[in-house]
């Protein structure tokens, strides 16, 4: 018999209390009944996961307001997304090209907001938006998370580009790519580890983002994050927001498994 | 030495010409480090040049110069007959083989060759015969599917080369392309690199500290030291007749002997040195009074056992014995200075060999005394 690698078992302990248990856990929630405010009991029933795809309770009617809500949250996602690539791909380029000194500092700055509650600075947000009549609005919910995302991305990608080998940047020159060619054949490559780590640092949490779109967005901009909160808070009907809960987690799994599949072993390698 | 810019001719039979150029950095603390001072040379088309000089010395620099990744802030630089100045890298009819290859890691062999002819619009059957002749040209046909982490040193090698060599260019520029590799490698692909270059015609400028290398491989070599061309010429001219101190002994190793000329005669010249008079063939243009260096390559000292003397003599003392296989290089003390002769080892054993602390006759042949044009 194989013996357990001893050196991960701190790892597997805590993934197992706090990962494997509480979604078994939740699954579980997922097929049982509401029996008052925030309790949950007997009898099973499939009835929550119906209503996550917009069934009611006899399987009978089809309104799938559920899976509206979740193809704004991934368009909103994808958006943001979208925005913290253009903008901090370029941004994580100027950081890495900078003497030792403006390096740590431009680092530093970009980190700093950290430091201060993430809520307190949603809130920020508002005062600043106001007077511009933006909030609520889906363009405040946009910035919010974009604001929130960006450093998310920078640093990986920040940190495959300080890896560069620009002779390759020297070399597509040299057989006589012209500048756009040369940074795609030369560069672009070697930062593609960096881009998809930060793709899904950004995407997969903008996916769930719940405390944005609640301040900066309102009720008619909510996303599939607020509905999960939703059920778990004021709702207090757990089984139905398990179900939902695992509807977010399957699509973000189900991404992660068409993209290991396309990009090969050698990309699921990179990616981790 | 040339002070003062004139302007000249450039030669129409030259590949490249470097005029006056000069280049600088600036420093961390804002100050200019010049890097290349008043380089002119011309390369001659078909011919293999090499720049070779310590590192440091500005040979690499003068390379991006050519390929375009610098420009001169002073002069001009001219390949095939037009100007290259502000022509960026990826328009110079040069290609480069770098030191650390530089291939794209996620192409495989044959696109890493084909970009080149890509960039230029060559597609289909001619793209790929021309392809597939660059790679067997190098020896790595089989491997033509593969990606360079799957390839040793010496094979990514060839394949940097035949990715440079493909696109026809009318330079081919070498940047230290063996350093990386293991002696025996090294010394095979030297010969294979000489034989190409003549094979392909091709102008080959070829970046090397390696001064061996350099002697193996090159028509004309530029020696190079503190961003300026010390001496340029052919391989033996060099060695035989270096001009400088650095040169004696950066090509190969030297001895160097001090004087002042104590008569002149023709081309034969008396030099008076610690050593006694000594007289050299090498003596034309110098004026008696004049202090000179005197160099002698250690291989060229005979030792001698016997007493009768016949000029150029230098009584020593054996020191020190190195063997190194082929020769015995023996470390001499005469006058109070150090010595090296190189002896070849004909036959181990016998008597020629000479012993620790043994007196020893050193004969100095006049025509392996070179007069150098400035002190150590």
């Amino acid at each position: 018999m194989k013996r357990f690698p001893l050196p991960i078992l701190p790892t597997t302990l805590w993934l197992l209390a706090f990962l494997v248990v509480p979604s078994a856990i939740m699954f579980g929630y997922s097929l049982l009944t509401r029996t008052d405010l925030a309790q949950v009991g007997l009898p099973w029933t499939l009835e929550n996961w119906g209503r996550v795809f917009g069934y009611d309770a006899l399987f009978q009617e089809w309104v799938p307001d559920n899976l509206r809500v979740l193809w704004r949250s991934l368009l909103v996602a994808a958006g943001t997304t979208l925005l913290c690539v253009l903008m901090g791909y370029p941004l994580a380029f100027f950081i890495a090209r900078q003497d030792e000194r403006r390096k740590n500092l431009l680092l530093l700055l970009l980190i700093i907001p950290f430091w201060t509650n993430f809520l307190i600075r949603v809130y920020a947000w508002i005062l600043i938006l106001r007077p511009f009549d933006l909030v609520p609005s889906l363009t405040a919910t946009f910035l919010g998370m974009v604001y929130a995302l960006v450093p998310f991305f920078v640093l990986p990608v920040y940190s495959s580009v300080e890896k560069v080998d620009w002779r390759l940047l020297e070399a597509a020159q040299d057989l006589g790519a012209s500048p756009v060619r040369a940074f795609l054949t030369g560069v672009f490559p070697q930062t593609l580890p960096g881009l998809v780590a930060g793709v899904l640092l950004t995407f997969i949490p903008a996916l769930g983002m719940f405390v944005v779109s609640d301040i900066l967005g309102g009720a008619k901009t909510a996303l599939i994050g607020n509905l999960i909160q939703n059920q778990f808070g004021q709702a207090g009907d757990w089984p139905y927001g398990s179900a939902l809960s695992f509807l977010l987690m399957g699509v973000v799994l189900l991404g992660l498994w068409a993209y290991a599949k396309s990009a090969g072993q050698k990309g699921l390698e990179e990616l981790i | 030495m040339f002070k003062g810019k004139r302007p000249r001719e450039l030669s129409a039979d030259a590949a490249v010409s470097v005029v006056d150029v000069s280049k600088s950095y600036r420093g961390a603390g804002g100050q200019e480090t010049p890097v290349l001072r008043d380089i002119d040379l011309d390369i001659r088309r078909g011919e293999f040049f090499s720049l070779l000089g310590p590192s440091g010395c500005g040979k690499t620099t003068l390379l991006r110069l050519l390929a375009g990744f610098e420009q001169p802030d002073a002069g001009r630089v001219v390949i095939g007959g037009r100007d290259m100045t502000g022509v960026p890298a990826h328009r110079r009819p040069v290609n480069t083989v770098f030191q650390s290859y530089a291939l794209f890691p996620h192409l495989s062999v044959a696109d890493n060759v084909a970009f080149g002819l890509k960039q230029k619009g060559v597609r289909g059957t001619e793209l790929r015969q021309k392809v597939e002749r660059a790679i067997e040209t190098v020896q790595i046909g089989a491997f033509g599917n593969r990606r360079p982490d799957q390839l040793s040193g010496g094979q990514r090698q060839r394949v940097a080369l035949a990715r440079a060599i493909v696109n026809e260019p009318e330079v081919l520029l070498l940047d230290e392309p063996l350093s990386a590799l293991d002696l025996k490698l090294r010394k095979q692909l030297q010969v294979e690199l000489s034989n190409l270059q003549e094979e392909l015609g091709m102008t080959f400028v070829f970046v090397t500290h390696d001064q061996e290398e350099a002697l193996v491989m090159s028509d004309r070599i530029a020696v190079m030291n503190g961003g300026r061309i010390e001496q340029l010429g052919r391989a033996e001219d060099l060695y035989e007749r270096p001009r400088t101190a650095f040169v004696a002994n950066f090509l190969g190793s030297s001895n160097l002997l001090t004087g002042q000329v104590a008569e002149v005669q023709g081309t034969e010249a008396v030099i008076q040195t610690e050593f006694g008079p000594l007289r050299t063939v090498h003596g034309a243009g110098l004026s008696v009074g004049q202090s000179v260096t005197l160099s002698i390559r250690p291989e060229k000292l005979r030792m001698e056992r016997d007493d009768e003397t016949e000029g150029n003599e230098v009584r020593a003392r054996v020191d020190d014995i190195v063997y190194t296989g082929a020769e015995n290089q023996y470390l001499l003390e005469a006058h109070g200075q150090r010595l090296v002769a190189f002896q070849l080892n004909t036959d181990i054993g016998a008597d020629e060999d000479f012993d620790y602390d043994e007196e020893v006759a050193l004969y100095l042949p006049p025509a392996s005394l070179v007069v150098l044009e400035e002190g150590p």
